[in-house]
């Protein structure tokens, strides 16, 4: 296979430059359709049979729980990367992840205590769901104090890899959680393998969202890592000719 | 459409509203500052490059 496109896009300056093109490719158009699903999702859908209004809580609850684990799968597949490989681009990419997660998932679960409130009648419950989302929000927040708590940049990057690959394993369980233990948390709205258990006009403006957070990620991702590229190459060269543009 | 009903959700609005503002401003909050870092890290390495070129 030819890899020769691989290794010029995990040089910095090529990454730099194709990071500074997509980024307003990416935020634009996740702005376009987080507006159209807050629109389908508050006002469109019909209010639910069981939940009435209160169930649009989803619209906002599940694109940001589904963030938070697709940022850690990217933090932790770009810290297996950068560990293997050694390719040190790929742990300056985990780093800028990890402020985005955590902020996604403590928006998921502030969120759903919102939502918890009404329906189940408690803010919080040490339920299967719950607690393995607060440590996700630990292991987020674990990485980003280790990481700044090593001032060796390689040796730093190293150290909260290990820590990013040992806290996969917390993923499954967020996943299949609802299903391992019988938990206050309903079951999946949408994945249940093209058998949705909700109806296309409540369905589209979630896939809308989700869709919108996730190019909204992609796009905060390409800012966090030129940023955290300038702050790595400060000695390089190719740095004074970009700079100079 | 009656905006006091759409405010009001059905009786959910202390929950909704809630959770849509905080989703909101958590999504402007880190585009902000998604900017901020990366203005903040080329204006440093900026500095640091005309520092350079002044000792040189």
């Amino acid at each position: 296979m030819d890899r020769t496109w691989l290794h010029k896009l995990a040089s910095p300056p090529h990454f730099y430059r194709i990071a500074g093109r997509l980024a307003p490719w990416l935020g634009w158009p996740a702005l376009a359709l987080i507006l159209i699903g807050l629109y389908g999702g508050l006002v469109l859908a019909p209010a639910d049979h069981q939940q009435g209004e209160g169930f649009r809580i989803l619209y906002v609850h599940a694109p940001s729980a589904w963030l938070s684990m697709l940022v850690y799968a990217t933090l932790a597949l770009a810290s297996g990367i950068g560990l293997i490989w050694r390719i040190k681009l790929a742990h300056a990419v985990a780093l800028a992840a990890a402020p985005i997660g955590a902020w996604f998932t403590f928006v998921a679960l502030a969120t759903g205590s919102l939502w918890g409130k009404p329906m189940w009648g408690t803010w919080w419950v040490w339920d299967a769901r719950l607690t393995a989302e607060l440590i996700l929000l630990f292991l987020y927040l674990g990485f980003l104090a280790l990481h700044g708590a090593i001032d060796d940049t390689g040796r730093a990057d190293r150290a909260a890899a290990v820590l990013a690959l040992v806290g996969v394993i917390n993923l499954p369980v967020i996943h299949y959680s609802v299903y391992w233990w019988n938990t206050l948390h309903q079951g999946a709205t949408i994945t249940k393998l093209g058998k949705p258990s909700i109806t296309f006009d409540m369905l589209w403006p979630l896939l809308v969202m989700l869709t919108g957070f996730t190019l909204c990620f992609a796009a905060l991702l390409t800012r966090r890592v030129q940023a955290e590229i300038l702050r790595r190459e400060r000695d390089a060269a190719w740095l004074r000719a970009e700079l100079a543009r | 459409m009656n905006a006091a009903r759409f405010l009001a959700m059905g009786g959910y609005a202390a929950y909704v509203w809630p959770a849509f503002g905080l989703a909101c401003a958590v999504l402007l909050w880190n585009a902000w500052a998604a900017r901020r870092a990366h203005a903040r890290a080329r204006a440093e390495a900026q500095r640091r490059l005309a520092g350079l070129e002044a000792d040189a």
